[in-house]
């Protein structure tokens, strides 16, 4: 695990082996999450994995009703809406996801604040097959 | 604190020129931008000779998967008759043309050249609204858009987290859409030339045409409010909330200060130039800010010795209606949590103390992605100019404006300030 590349293609992976991967700056502690090669915070490039646990809070939201041709073809539209957000994770990294669990037809019933758990979302078939992070009310 | 920043030599605009933007199947980018050249060279008192151009810059966002043709500075000289004179591209999403604007400045600040046309030109209106919306969101971060954001699902993501904030509702939205559409019908080369009442009674006219139940919209409020008129895209983000797709261009002639009284008696004097660059959604560290907005304003208050006080009307990026909210915040017009209470309180009317989108804003002059900068800024020499006509601002000593230009899910912006002296 520790020999990966701090990099997108390594948290997909561990997205398909269910974990959620990010880094962890060892000169000044900043999480960043997914994974980042360089920090942003102090700029040292000497970098660490680390794993969150996946209990999270609503931070903002949207109910997308035009929806792009990817969530199209998954049946999404006008009269079948989704909810995505921002979501903080209880170590403070935050991250963009779908948001499962919600009405997505009354999104003004939806709470920011809210607790959310961490999912993964299986997408695509074969070589193509990738597991989404996703939050569930 | 920000190092001061200045320019090695002063720059004026002299001239500009702005098609009437709209959807316009049967012509091209190379059209606009011909039309828009032609006004600017009317535009110049005491005229410019096209020969005397030492250099183009012009942004431009989605021609590459628009229209198939990559390379469209070359494409720009030649339509002009300026080649073989260096000609720069710039591609900064929605803010192309911005870029382009600023290094013409640089250019002529460093001494390079002396006279510099700038300008951008996007043609959205032959694809269809679903090409034209993932075309766009390539410029969103790859994360966004893997977890299924669309371009008004970002600014939706937003808005909440400001209602959350500063407990303002969908109400400061109308007040801004409808403030907006107010100005647009004042502005000959708005698209969308109507105020909220004209749609709403527009639509109240064809139910009484078709023989169907008439609405009864109290006023414009209750209109923008009811989900038949103004359906949600991205909640909240309704359609009343979006700019529309927009063909056009715009250009604008820069020349190096100690020139500018020959073309002109009226020069604008580049002020103040600022850049940044900014977080996807969830690296941000405020939901309700635009770091990039931020880091924009500072460089060019920095660099023009002038506050937020001191801009009398700014256009700014209201790609999205929240947009114009944070950005003012951002701007340092008004404290953070305070612009919906401005726009309700009519600070940002035409008539207010610090009128914003004088031209109808994105929302109703229309936003071709990369002539936009470029056409704010036409704005802004245009009221400066006191050449506004209708909307020009009852302000009989009109001296400092400004334009915000926003890329991507904010990713690039722009702040630039205009004074005539």
């Amino acid at each position: 695990m520790t020999t990966r590349p701090l990099n997108d293609t390594s948290y997909g992976q561990f997205l398909n082996e269910r974990r959620i991967m990010g880094s962890r700056c060892k000169a000044c502690s900043v999480l960043s999450l997914p994974p980042r090669p360089i920090c942003t915070a102090c700029h040292s490039n000497d970098l660490e994995w680390v794993e969150f646990k996946g209990d999270a809070k609503l931070c903002a939201l949207t109910s997308i009703v035009v929806v792009p041709p990817a969530m199209a073809r998954e049946g999404f539209g006008r009269d079948n809406p989704y909810v995505v957000g921002v979501v903080e994770l209880d170590e403070g990294v935050r991250a963009v996801a779908r948001i499962l669990g919600v009405d997505a037809k009354k999104p003004e019933t939806i709470r920011v604040g809210m607790p959310l758990r961490a999912e993964f979302l299986s997408k695509g078939e074969g070589a193509e097959k990738q597991n989404a992070l996703v939050f569930k009310a | 604190m920000m190092a001061k920043r200045r320019l090695a030599r002063g720059v004026a605009v002299v001239g500009g020129g702005l098609t009437k933007l709209g959807l316009f199947k049967d012509r091209n980018c190379k059209d606009f931008f011909a039309e828009a050249f032609t006004e600017m060279t009317a535009s110049v008192d005491r005229g410019i000779d096209p020969k005397d151009i030492d250099a183009v810059y012009i942004g431009n966002f989605t021609n590459d998967f628009f229209v198939k043709q990559a390379h469209w500075a070359p494409i720009v000289t030649d339509l002009l008759g300026h080649v073989p004179k260096p000609v720069t591209r710039t591609e900064g999403a929605c803010a192309s043309s911005a870029l382009a604007f600023r290094e013409g400045v640089l250019a002529i600040a460093s001494g390079m050249y002396d006279i510099v046309l700038v300008g951008g030109f996007e043609q959205m209106s032959k694809c269809t609204t679903e090409e034209v919306a993932e075309g766009l969101a390539m410029a969103a971060s790859p994360y966004e858009i893997a977890a299924g954001f669309t371009f008004p699902g970002v600014f939706g993501t937003m808005a909440t987290a400001y209602f959350a904030k500063y407990g303002a509702t969908r109400d400061a939205l109308f007040n801004v859409t409808i403030k907006s559409h107010h100005n647009a019908p004042l502005n000959p080369k708005a698209q969308l030339p109507m105020t909220v009442r004209d749609f709403m009674n527009a639509r109240i006219d064809k139910a009484k045409k078709k023989g169907e139940p008439v609405p009864a919209w109290a006023d414009e409020k209750a209109f923008l409010a009811d989900p038949a008129a103004n359906p949600a895209v991205a909640w909240p983000m309704h359609l009343f909330d979006c700019c529309p797709i927009s063909d056009g261009a715009a250009c604008l002639l820069l020349v190096a200060e100690e020139l500018a009284r020959t073309f002109t008696d009226t020069p604008i004097h580049v002020a103040g130039l600022g850049q940044g660059s900014g977080y996807s959604l969830h690296a941000k560290k405020d939901l309700t800010s635009y770091e990039a907005t931020r880091a924009a304003g500072e460089e060019a208050y920095a660099m023009s010795g002038l506050t937020p006080k001191d801009i009398q009307f700014a256009e700014v990026h209201d790609c999205f209606s929240i947009a114009e909210l944070v950005h003012m915040e951002d701007l340092g017009f008004v404290q953070p949590g305070e612009a919906h209470r401005a726009v309700a309180d009519g600070m940002t009317r035409l008539d207010g103390p610090k009128p914003i989108n004088t031209s109808g804003g994105l929302k109703s002059k229309g936003h071709p992605v990369g002539a936009t900068g470029v056409a704010q800024l036409y704005e802004v020499w245009t009221q400066l100019c006191g050449k506004a006509g209708k909307r020009q601002i009852p302000n009989p000593d009109l001296r400092v404006g400004a334009a915000h230009n926003l890329g991507g899910t904010g990713g690039t912006c722009t702040f630039t300030i205009l004074e005539r002296r």
